[in-house]
């Protein structure tokens, strides 16, 4: 048991908790904007799995790897317009809007991939983000090659983090984005446009649900499958939930889903091969599961979410 | 100037003309994606009508495929009615198929066969669906997020089993052993794969219909879903209404499973279902939650699914073609809907 044990807890361990960590990081905490502003988009899973293929291909074709993120951030914020169009414009059930841009774009997805790569027995892969040791910090011992020593997109999530809760509690656009998300009406009368910051927090979301995209296929699979998101979009909607709708308690939930996800990829890599792995997989979405079971009864989502803002209604 | 203004109540011919509406714009709007891939639109479109509904055979064959969806859409027309939001009808699918999988495999006489299977499938679907529900009333956790993420459990847990214990020892791959020759569903048709299941599903529909418009249950199902302050007024345990409705959405999706199992596959592999359970809800929007239009709003689905295909060898425009179709009606759907909240009425600029 102690050499299983030995094997799960190793150096790189940390490493790989960051590393799953990333794209849940951007995933979570684009959600948590719309929905601070009253929009829950059930279109982060097809989001993102448009954007890992755009971010994929414009990087393929290019051979530029930022112009790949840029193209990911692009499509992550025009499906985001788009689910705003139906959900904040039209004021659509944000529950079937958010269903049915994750089924389209998931399509599109796969349809435009098929269309430009055809079909291969080997999936083209491109050569992906390089670590990049940040000098002296790197040299720490233990904490500094696992977090140090990481993609750029890692240092970005890092940074995005902070930045999320400074724009959300210190800007007059995040006072906005909550006032809508809680008392649009209220929000109206004190002359924020509730459509127009909706919007916003809607977009900025999408951008960031892209970047959780572009990591995937340039930077951890440096390859585009149909797989490539498999429920991640999902996760980061429960750990919205888990941390309570705030950046700090949401970056947390996901660096937790993924020490859950790093230790049941170890648990597949180590002495209990007779199990198969698919059943190690469940893992993390059973763990977020009954996190969510725990803590729901007294997370407290935003007063607004869900609700659709008609100026004229009352 | 055009204004939107509340409309109170809505035309009959509504129902069927909404759908249509949406299939039309959505077809339109993904004509640009077969010229995109350099084959002529009407080409494609032709060649998906004919290889759905050109001859007796391929109609069978999108019956065949529409049966499942039929399930699957009837599950989720439910369960929104009652506003339980049921997005996993996929992973009840995927438990009803293993289960009656199970029991298939077991010999007994075909037609105690058939019946046990179905009631496996339909109870291992109710089983999966309790979860998200109970959560639900239990524990404030939304059914949304927790039936998506049990989707994604069951699928791996379907995989472990195929990968695992059902793996198969002499040629390694990963499906399950086959069900019984005698639990085999009977073949209606000679030389078609028209099957029982696909006539089961064709009278659920108007079961459920019935259920959820003439019964005590379809009542307060629906009372629940308007309004779940009134339903808790009139003396309705909107609670148990929402367990109830859990356990006949994911019966229902099940359900599907077992005709895969029954009458297409006879086991259980990885892709046994190409998201019908994500089809469904596509199915129970365009049939605006009527039960008795979810079974054309499936055929449509089903007719897309095998013509994209067909269309995919023909022109080589991509098959995923449909996955597009699908989502982009949804969305058109959903617009269409605004027609029946709204209507736009010209006004004058002096207003």
């Amino acid at each position: 048991m102690s050499a299983v044990f030995e094997q799960i807890f190793q150096v790189g361990f940390l490493a790989a908790i960051i590393r799953i960590a990333t794209p849940l990081a951007f995933a979570t905490l684009g959600e948590m904007f719309s929905e601070r502003a009253g929009v829950l988009n059930l279109g982060i899973e097809g989001i993102m799995l448009l954007s890992a293929m755009t971010g994929f291909t414009a990087a393929s074709l290019s051979g530029s790897l930022w112009l790949g993120i840029l193209a990911a951030v692009l499509t992550g914020m025009l499906m985001g317009a788009l689910h705003a169009l139906f959900t904040v414009a039209l004021g659509l059930s944000q529950h079937v809007c958010g269903i049915g841009v994750t089924l389209f774009s998931s399509g599109l997805a796969y349809f435009l991939y098929r269309l430009i790569f055809g079909q291969q027995s080997v999936p083209p892969s491109i050569k992906g983000f390089q670590t990049l040791p940040i000098p002296l910090l790197s040299d720490i011992p233990v904490l500094g090659p696992a977090v140090f020593n990481q993609f750029a997109l890692v240092y970005m999530a890092i940074i995005a983090i902070p930045l999320a809760a400074f724009v959300l509690y210190r800007t007059p656009w995040g006072l906005s984005v909550r006032m809508v998300g809680e008392n649009p009406r209220a929000a109206d009368s004190a002359g924020v446009s509730v459509i127009a910051t909706r919007f916003q927090a809607v977009i900025l979301g999408g951008a960031l649900m892209g970047l959780a995209g572009a990591f995937l296929t340039m930077a951890q699979f440096n390859a585009f499958t149909f797989g490539v998101v498999s429920g991640r979009g999902w996760v980061a909607i429960a750990l919205v939930v888990f941390g309570r709708w705030d950046p700090w308690r949401s970056a947390g939930a996901a660096l937790l889903f993924a020490f859950v996800d790093a230790l049941q990829l170890r648990m597949q890599a180590s002495g209990l091969g007779h199990i198969p792995y698919e059943a190690f997989l469940m893992l993390p979405f059973i763990f977020t599961i009954v996190a969510m079971a725990v803590m729901s009864r007294n997370a407290v989502a935003p007063s607004a979410l869900l609700k659709p803002f008609r100026r004229e209604e009352r | 100037m055009f204004r939107l203004e509340a409309r109170t109540s809505t035309p009959a011919w509504f129902n069927l003309a909404l759908p249509l509406l949406a299939i039309g714009a959505t077809l339109v709007l993904c004509s640009g994606l077969i010229a995109l891939a350099g084959a002529g639109v009407f080409e494609a479109y032709g060649v998906m009508l004919s290889a759905s509904f050109g001859d007796s055979y391929a109609i069978t064959e999108t019956l065949v495929r529409a049966a499942p969806m039929i399930f699957t859409g009837l599950a989720v027309a439910v369960a929104f009615r009652a506003k339980f939001w049921n997005i996993g009808a996929e992973g009840q699918l995927l438990a009803g198929a293993v289960a009656s999988c199970f029991v298939g495999a077991i010999p007994m006489p075909g037609a105690l066969a058939m019946l046990l299977m179905a009631l496996a499938g339909a109870a291992a679907g109710a089983a999966v669906a309790l979860v998200p529900a109970t959560l639900r009333v239990k524990f404030k956790v939304d059914d949304v997020v927790s039936s998506l993420l049990l989707n994604s459990v069951i699928y791996y847990a379907l995989m472990a089993l195929i990968e695992g214990p059902w793996k198969d020892s002499f040629s390694g791959y990963p499906i399950s052993p086959p069900i019984e020759d005698s639990a085999n569903f009977p073949v209606l048709l000679e030389g078609t794969r028209l099957h029982l299941g696909v006539v089961a599903a064709l009278i659920a529909a108007p079961l459920v219909w019935f259920l959820i418009v003439r019964t005590t249950l379809g009542f307060r199902i629906r009372v629940t879903g308007e309004s779940p302050e009134a339903a808790r007024y009139g003396g309705i345990h909107v609670e148990r209404v929402l367990i109830s409705t859990a356990l006949l959405s994911g019966a229902l999706a099940g359900l599907a499973g077992v005709g895969e199992v029954g009458g297409v596959h006879f086991q259980v592999m990885s892709d046994i279902s190409p998201g019908y359970g994500y089809s469904g809800i596509v199915v129970a929007m365009l049939a605006r939650l009527n039960p008795l239009g979810v079974v054309p709003a499936a055929i449509f689905l089903a007719a897309v699914m095998t013509g994209a295909e067909a269309m995919s060898r023909a022109t080589g425009v991509p098959a995923f073609l449909s996955d597009v179709i699908q989502g982009t009606a949804l969305l058109a759907m959903l617009v269409a809907l605004l027609f029946t909240a709204y209507r736009i009425r010209r006004v004058g600029a002096a207003s």
